[in-house]
């Protein structure tokens, strides 16, 4: 019987995630970190299993928009205002994780465009953009 | 190498400069890069790359000798104290990675101008020069700076800047080796991140010598072992360590000849330190260390590495391909050192990368200039390449007695070390290991000197003809160093043991 239980327990976690987070502002709640997780796996998964080179790299842009969501989610204070130097705000969130998060997007922006210019010149020089297309020609030139 | 630190600070700028060396060894190659774009032209721009390159080498030079003979330098960027400001701390062991990276760059420069013009078209050339730069600020920001997300920036800027370097290649394949390097690369980057973003919530902090002693305190925590794992397998990615190794064969194999040059000697070497840093330095407090036996896992990747790289190198066709799964190899003894975890193994890594860097760089050059000369490096057509250019084949046994680890070069001084350290903590296997896996290293070197010295140059092919000297003087200049430092082992090992002991400064009382 707790063999039962404890299978359900995530699941669980997750409906008191969706509870919390259906309180209201203020309470904290784990559903922001559920998303995360469930964004970052499904980005992971397009990357692995997708043969479209086009997809692959959307597939990367939702695992990293992902860890932005991750570090955007840390920064939150319960009951906190945006980070904003003025009189009466007193409690406010972390502005660290923003700033570093507006460098990582910067960073996501130009693998996104080289990859994509990538997958430009592989078109011209393969025809296809399919991976296993593309496998299948250059094992055909490696024997 | 405290020589060169005093003459320096004899110079008569030296006042004005030498506090600020640290910024400087990353911020003048960043900032003269861009330059390349103003100039345009192929032989400006190498000619620009070339100056930057030298005066980048000469700063790590005078770095090295600074922290022999003064210790710890700390440079906080801005003025801004750690931890909130980023800062740079330069010890023992990034001053050498620093001189590796900038000795190896300097070097290959003058090789690249030629190869670089044979391979790449002419109205890209100056974007080579400019990519090569960033690629260098990357590995060279990596390498100095003390701050966990800071390091992320930078491997970005040595990513992205080698996967446009690898896709610079005459072949085809050179694209899609690039696009999917760069696919492995970003998600090694992202879990890096994601690691970092973890021990971040943890102890609100990104300095690395704050989370040093920050950490202890909250590592029973699973946060704490996720951001462990996670930065482990994603700097794993970039290190090329064994099952995450794949991107790295073709992308050695089908860059220009002086982008596999640099990238072999360095990329890897940097990742490598990089992850010295963090599993040592950040972790190495932790109670992790020993709870999730990462060591352990470490020594037996290293040695599956060691034994599959060089398995595979042997069935090779392509002598770039089959130096780039001996890369593989060499790598898995880096990461033995490293899972040894014990001063000696440490140092036996550090001086391997040192020593690699240089071996590989001469064997990647060597292959570049019969390249350059007969258009192929596949095996079938190296038939007689020692009577048609005996230089470049000298230089290649040289390289490859290294691999093997033959004694008066420096393959033999790091696996001695590697041997040793490996003795010292009672693990006779591992030795042994080693020792049989040199075995299959004579195998692949065989193959090559075999086609070279034994069969005879195809008909029709004209007597001798060398690369240009533009090309042989740099091979000749690290194929010297090769044997110089096999002689003379222990300036070398002196450097990576104050090395090693650098990083295992916060691992705990010692390891066995």
């Amino acid at each position: 019987m707790q063999g039962i239980v404890d299978a359900f327990a995530p699941l669980y976690a997750m409906w008191q995630s969706f509870e919390a987070f259906m309180a209201g502002p203020g309470s904290p709640g784990l559903l922001g970190y559920w998303i995360v997780v469930v964004l970052m796996m499904t980005g992971f998964y397009i990357v692995i299993a997708h043969d479209n080179l086009v997809k692959k790299i959307v597939g990367l842009n939702v695992f990293q928009v992902s860890v932005f969501l991750f570090y955007i989610l840390m920064a939150k204070v319960s009951g906190g205002t945006a980070p904003i130097l003025a009189d009466g705000i007193e409690k406010y969130a972390n502005p660290l994780p923003h700033v570093l998060i507006l460098t990582a997007i910067v960073v996501g922006v130009a693998t996104t465009a080289l990859g994509l210019a990538l997958v430009v010149r592989i078109r011209n020089a393969y025809d296809t953009i399919e991976d296993d297309e593309i496998q299948a020609v250059e094992e055909e030139e490696d024997t | 190498m405290s020589a060169i630190y005093l003459f320096f600070l004899s110079l008569p700028f030296a006042p004005m400069l030498e506090p600020h060396l640290p910024a400087l060894q990353v911020v003048v190659p960043l900032l003269a890069a861009p330059v390349c774009v103003l100039l345009r032209d192929a032989k400006l721009s190498w000619l620009w790359a070339l100056i930057v390159t030298w005066i980048s080498f000469a700063i790590a030079l005078v770095l090295l000798g600074k922290t022999l003979s003064t210790g710890l330098i700390i440079y906080e960027m801005g003025n801004w104290p750690a931890p909130w400001g980023i800062e740079y701390r330069i010890d023992a062991a990034n001053a050498v990675v620093l001189v590796i990276v900038t000795a190896i760059a300097a070097v290959t420069l003058p090789y690249a101008k030629a190869s670089v013009e044979r391979e790449v078209p002419r109205p890209r050339i100056y974007l080579f020069y400019l990519m090569y730069m960033l690629c260098m600020t990357g590995l060279l920001g990596i390498t100095t700076t003390a701050d966990a997300f800071n390091l992320f920036v930078f491997l970005e800027i040595s990513s992205l800047s080698s996967y446009v370097l690898i896709s610079l290649g005459q072949s085809r394949r050179a694209l899609t080796a690039s696009y999917r390097y760069l696919i492995m690369g970003t998600l090694g980057a992202t879990f890096y991140i994601i690691g970092v973003g973890m021990m971040y919530m943890m102890t609100g902090s990104l300095n690395m010598a704050d989370l040093a002693t920050l950490l202890p305190a909250v590592d029973h925590t699973r946060t704490v072992l996720a951001a462990f794992a996670f930065v482990v397998v994603g700097l794993g990615l970039k290190v090329a360590m064994f099952p995450l190794h794949t991107w790295l064969p073709n992308a050695y194999a089908f860059a220009p000849s002086a982008v596999t040059v640099f990238l072999a000697s360095t990329a890897t070497k940097v990742a490598i330190y990089a992850l010295l840093r963090l599993v040592f330095t950040v972790f190495g407090g932790t109670a992790l260390f020993d709870t999730t036996g990462i060591n352990l896992m470490l020594i037996i990747l290293g040695i599956v590495g060691m034994f599959a790289g060089a398995f595979v190198a042997i069935f090779q066709n392509d002598v770039k391909r089959m130096l780039a799964f001996s890369s593989v190899s060499q790598v898995g003894y880096m990461v033995l050192g490293m899972g040894m975890a014990t001063a000696a193994g440490v140092a036996g890594s550090i001086v391997h990368l040192f020593n690699h860097a240089v071996m590989k760089g001469v064997a990647f050059m060597a292959v570049g200039a019969m390249f350059y000369v007969i258009g192929s490096v596949k095996l079938n057509d190296l038939a007689g390449i020692g009577k048609r250019m005996p230089v470049t084949t000298a230089v290649f046994l040289v390289s490859g007695l290294s691999l093997i680890g033959t004694p008066l070069t420096v393959g033999f001084i790091s696996k001695w070390q590697l041997v040793v350290a490996a003795l010292d903590a009672g693990w006779w296997y591992i030795a042994a290991g080693i020792l049989l896996s040199s075995l299959l290293a004579i195998a692949y070197v065989w193959r090559v000197v075999e086609v070279a010295y034994l069969k005879a140059p195809p008909e029709g092919s004209t007597g001798r003809t060398e690369a240009p000297l533009s090309m042989l003087v740099p091979m000749i200049v690290l194929a010297a160093a090769t044997v110089w430092y096999g002689i003379d082992g222990n300036t070398t090992l002196d450097i990576a043991t104050h090395a090693a002991n650098a990083l295992m400064q916060s691992v705990a009382g010692g390891r066995p």
